[in-house]
């Protein structure tokens, strides 16, 4: 009988003993309700700097691009000029 | 204008090498702030953009009427640059959007008007590039209507109620922005015209190579 009742005791004590810390652990309670909010905080707003930034850079490169393709196409062009002209001139 | 090209290149170098440091110096728009500034090269770029699709438009129009190989060079050459500044203007503009109203995008009159317009450059450029023959016939009366689209993408801000700011913004611009601005322009359409002269070239080589295989074709 006595063992049974230290059995029990050692099971109450250890449940305690591990459920205060696993509650403590737990992750906060889900939302209930959304919060509206009509402006955000400084620094969660989204930067314009890079934006601004970004959107130049991307001028640049596509220019850059584009007289690259030209350059690109002009030369297989001249190229194939070239040969042709060589072709020709060998019959 | 071949003897003019490396001058004006230099100057353009010259130009887009400053125009930051103008844009820098330039004040900002009192509700948006720094975001503002998008407005020294979006807007020019929207310019050029409406500007090489009426070249496009026009060209096509000549080409149709007399046939004229050189006014379907100068289409083609004016329809990739379309194509190109109205990238620029559709990447930009969202960017600017997103801080002013919000939202990266909003099918609003002229956004809406201006996306159609240069697919229609896209469309223009497919069809020269994949339709076989017949494609330059198709592609200028394709390049007819996208011109046609050019004066209503100017106006929608004046007759519908949009987001974007009107255009009575950029004849109104204070001292401390105008000069910015123009500056910005006219360094994106010097530009213009020098990419333009560097395609038409490309499209000259182009008409000759063809010239050089049909002599070629005969002679065997």
């Amino acid at each position: 009988m006595m063992r049974r009742v230290r059995a029990a005791a050692w099971t109450v004590l250890s449940t305690l003993l591990l459920t205060v810390p696993a509650m403590a652990f737990q992750p906060p309670t889900g939302q209930e309700q959304f919060v509206p909010a009509k402006s955000l905080p400084q620094t969660e707003q989204m930067p314009a700097g890079p934006l601004l930034l970004t959107a130049y850079a991307f001028i640049w490169v596509a220019v850059a691009f584009y007289v690259w393709t030209i350059w690109r196409r002009l030369n297989k062009v001249e190229q194939e000029m070239r040969a042709l002209a060589q072709k020709t001139s060998r019959r | 204008m071949r003897k003019l090209f490396v001058p004006v290149l230099i100057v353009v170098a010259a130009m887009l090498a400053y125009s930051p440091f103008m844009i820098a110096g330039a004040d900002y728009e009192s509700s948006m702030g720094i975001i503002s500034k998008i407005l020294y090269f979006h807007a020019p770029s929207g310019m050029v953009m409406l500007l090489s699709a009426m070249v496009c438009g026009i060209a096509s129009a000549i080409y149709l009427w007399r046939k004229s190989p050189g006014a379907d060079r100068l289409a083609i050459a004016a329809a990739e640059l379309t194509a190109l500044f109205g990238l620029i203007v559709i990447v930009t503009g969202p960017m600017w959007a997103k801080k002013a109203w919000g939202i990266w995008w909003d099918w609003e009159p002229r956004l809406t008007m201006s996306f159609v317009g240069w697919l229609i450059s896209l469309s223009y450029l497919f069809v020269r590039k994949y339709a076989g023959p017949g494609s330059d016939k198709l592609g200028a009366a394709l390049a007819v209507f996208g011109s046609v689209n050019v004066p209503f993408i100017y106006v929608s801000v004046n007759i519908w109620r949009t987001l974007h700011p009107k255009t009575t913004v950029v004849p109104t611009l204070p001292p401390g922005m105008r000069g910015p601005f123009w500056f910005s322009a006219l360094t994106l359409f010097l530009l213009y015209l020098l990419l333009l002269n560097a395609r038409l070239h490309l499209e000259r080589q182009r008409t000759a190579l063809d010239e050089l295989y049909l002599a070629e074709e005969d002679r065997s």
